[in-house]
């Protein structure tokens, strides 16, 4: 049984805590679930910039919709897909905020492509984290743009096929052609090596934003133990395989100021 | 402030730059396009923030970000502008922020055509997105009147933190007038405390439209709707034309409002009696005035550029205290003086 | 009682939208009440072009209208489109130089002129917009010659300043050729 935060007594001396920038709460995601994982960099990197105070983050619609109850951070709620563009809009009326989207797949590579896309080709000064898990989870495991080539969900029974789906969304690739975009990279957080690799992924890609540089945005290939039907573990294995053939790691664009940048 | 002669779309642009706009955000749509034009311009020059976006559907949420940052903030289309943008302004009423759009409608549906239409009636008053709520709309019908009414939307869009929508039409986005624009307005150097400025020194500020549960949603919404009938309690506007010794009663709004006073001219002339009520609020709607005034009349007629949108909220008013006839132009006509009087006359014969 | 709803239409170029604003300025200029509509969208680009002003002493309801108290055609669509519309008692200028059919009506002023021939005359046919123009004013008397010229001064646009004084002349010369007429 896991335990709960609230019960742990406060006179324990604190030898592992919180980030400033999260939220002391439970959330509601799911046991092997990568978000809390990935949550808890973002709170490690603000509060290491030193920014908790001026930073604003744009919570997407999918799995973690609800992110901006786990941050102590300002936090705006956009419709699907559109988080790109309302903070477009944060950033642009208050360019001494750091602002962020934190967005799923779904709302990044299906519904709001248009918008990342030229949110990107703007250099708008913004950083992404994007949690590519290959599938629609808080709707129930349907097709993702991202779903793996025979790969079976609620929308494709008999596996993905790609002749009358399309194929797997490459969303790094695509914007690291983007003029705009500085630092496109994708990374993995299924042990602890990658954990830390993202982490300083993810720390450069809010320092493109504080140098004014442009477009940044860090991918990282998750997991969905409920919807794969997979229990972490294994989740977190197929994750490290499967994914990784088709969209491989690595950073596909960075440019000499970000490479600069200590992270 | 000297008179001017100004376009409807560039009057509106330069009114809301006056009045201390601080971002517009938005994307080309004939016959609105000037308008952002206009800003792509002045805006810059200001050193404030002008972008114009990929779509409707993105300029809205940028809209709706800036909005939610506190600032003034608006923007400007035609309907199937307005079509893709029904998804943010639900966002957009669903989290109470204050903002601004200006929609000139022309001819549907579909594409249809760019001439002037008042068909986007229904879509602005009752149906501008999904679930409960409505935007403020005022409607002007001249360039002087949308001027006014750009510091009066912001006036009220922050008051109610809610939606105002401003209905014009082909002809007065492209009509030039005689104007008078207000004096420069310096741009608000605070922000709201509920805006998303970063919790510095307070508890974060989190603006969602999502409520989970029903008895936690069903609480936002009584607060809409309690805030809706604060509205509507007190700010209906209209102007009343003749109506005082009126025997026929005409109800018309923006361009057509207008044209309506060239007939009540005609008409009194020809010695019918007939008055004029010309709402300048959409929603809320003028209907006690209209009950009033038409428990006094023969016969009502109702002239729009559509097939009936806003007759339904004039029938409603009415509730059989007069007979109702109706004259509407569909698909970007423009109604003319004469075909409006054949139709008053014919009311005048009727009710005699 | 000052008060006149005129229609300029014309190919697209020919300048009918410019006078439309040169005459709604004008009336500006001279504490008259006055509304400008112009014909948009796709015929703009290369069809004819044609724009609504009204001048009146009284606030103006109707800024559209069927029937104009006065019509300047600068080409033959525009004639035989305006030409019957145009309210007894009215006037209409006609461009001959690109309008080779007379008005029938005995109803209404016609005031017959080449403009654009005599426009080139005084250096470039795109002036027949505002010979014109000074027909009509001459025919109507709804304002003054001297504010016509005041307000090609402020609007003529930078790149044309060079025709500042041949237009001034081409309004004159409009005016005497209706006056003779």
């Amino acid at each position: 049984m896991s335990v709960r935060v609230k019960d742990i007594p406060e006179e324990m001396e604190v030898v592992y805590d919180f980030p400033e920038a999260v939220a002391k709460v439970d959330t509601h995601y799911c046991p092997g679930c990568v978000h809390g994982i990935v949550h808890r960099l973002v709170g490690e990197v603000i509060d290491e910039l030193g920014i908790r105070e001026r930073t604003i983050g744009v919570a997407p619609v999918g799995c973690s919709v609800l992110a901006y109850n786990y941050f102590t951070v300002d936090f705006v709620e956009a419709a699907h897909g559109r988080a790109p563009a309302m903070a477009a809009g944060i950033k642009r009326t208050s360019p001494d905020k750091v602002v962020f989207t934190y967005q799923g797949d779904g709302d990044l590579a299906a519904i709001g492509t248009a918008e990342i896309i030229h949110a990107a080709n703007r250099g708008d000064l913004l950083t992404t984290v994007f949690i590519n898990n290959a599938i629609y989870g808080m709707t129930g495991g349907q097709m993702a743009p991202t779903t793996l080539p025979g790969m079976v969900t609620t929308s494709t029974p008999t596996g993905r096929d790609c002749a009358v789906a399309g194929y797997p969304v490459k969303m790094s690739e695509i914007l690291a052609e983007t003029a705009g975009a500085v630092y496109i990279t994708r990374e993995t957080a299924t042990d602890i090596p990658s954990i830390r690799k993202t982490k300083k992924a993810i720390k450069r890609a809010f320092l493109a934003q504080m140098n004014g540089l442009g477009f940044a945005c860090v991918e990282v290939l998750s997991t969905c133990p409920t919807n794969w039907h997979q229990d972490p573990w294994e989740a977190m294995q197929w994750s490290k395989e499967k994914m990784t053939e088709v969209f491989p790691l690595g950073a596909y664009k960075m440019t000499d100021e970000v490479k600069a940048l200590k992270a | 402030m000297a008179k001017e002669l100004l376009k409807g779309n560039v009057a509106f642009a330069e009114a809301a730059v006056r009045n201390g706009l601080e971002a517009y955000f938005g994307y080309p749509i004939t016959p609105q396009s000037e308008g952002l034009e206009h800003l792509s311009g002045r805006l810059i020059e200001e050193g404030r923030v002008f972008l114009q976006a990929e779509s409707e559907v993105a300029a809205i949420n940028m809209v709706y970000g800036a909005a939610c940052a506190g600032v003034r903030v608006m923007t400007s289309t035609s309907g199937p502008g307005l079509a893709l943008m029904a998804e943010g302004l639900s966002y957009i009423a669903g989290s109470e922020v204050p903002v601004v759009i200006v929609n000139m409608m022309r001819g549907g549906p579909g594409l249809g055509n760019i001439q002037p239409a008042q068909a986007d009636y229904n879509f602005m008053t009752k149906s501008a997105g999904h679930g409960d709520f409505r935007p403020l709309v005022l409607a002007p019908s001249s360039v002087q009147e949308i001027i006014d009414m750009v510091g009066l939307a912001f006036e009220l869009a922050e008051k109610y933190r809610t939606l105002v929508m401003i209905a014009g039409d082909g002809s007065i986005g492209q009509m030039m007038e005689s104007a008078e624009l207000p004096p420069m307005q310096p741009v608000r150097e605070t922000r709201p405390d509920w805006a998303v400025t970063g919790a510095k020194g307070r508890e974060k500020n989190v603006i969602t439209s999502l409520a989970l549960g029903a008895e936690n949603l069903e609480r936002l919404n009584l607060r809409l709707q309690e805030k809706l009938a604060e509205v509507k309690a007190n700010e209906v506007r209209y102007q009343t034309y003749d109506t005082d010794d009126a025997d026929l009663l005409l109800i018309a709004y923006g361009t057509v409002g207008r044209i309506c006073t060239s007939v009540v001219r005609e008409a009194r002339k020809a010695g019918i009696k007939v008055g004029l009520l010309r709402p300048q609020t959409l929603w809320p709607f003028a209907e006690d005035k209209i009950r009033e005034l038409a428990e006094q009349a023969r016969g009502v007629l109702v002239v729009e550029m559509s097939a009936g949108q806003m007759l339904e909220d004039v029938e409603r008013a009415v509730a059989g205290a007069a007979p109702i006839r109706f004259h509407g132009r569909l698909g970007g006509v423009v109604p003319m003086v004469d075909e409006i009087m054949a139709d008053l006359k014919k009311l005048d014969a009727e009710t005699k | 009682m000052r008060h006149e709803e005129t229609i300029f239409s014309g190919f697209g170029g020919q300048g009918a939208l410019f006078a439309g604003q040169l005459l709604a300025y004008s009336g500006m200029a001279e504490d008259l009440h006055v509304t400008w509509i112009p014909s948009y969208g796709p015929e703009m680009r290369g069809g004819t072009a044609n724009c609504t002003v009204i001048v009146s002493e009284m606030e103006i309801g109707a800024p559209i209208i069927r029937h104009p108290t006065a019509a300047v055609v600068l080409n033959l669509p525009s004639m035989e489109k305006y030409e019957p519309l145009v309210k007894p008692g009215g006037v209409l200028v006609v461009n001959t130089s690109l309008v080779d059919i007379e008005s029938e009506r005995d109803d209404i002023r016609v005031i017959a002129l080449p403009a654009s021939d005599i426009a080139e005359e005084l250096g470039n046919a795109r002036m027949a917009n505002v010979v014109a123009l000074g027909a009509l004013i001459e025919a109507t008397g709804l304002v003054d010659f001297e504010t016509v010229e005041q307000q090609l001064e402020e609007h003529l646009s930078e790149r044309q300043r060079e025709w500042l004084k041949p237009n001034k002349k081409a309004l004159h010369e409009g005016a005497a050729r209706a006056k003779s007429e």
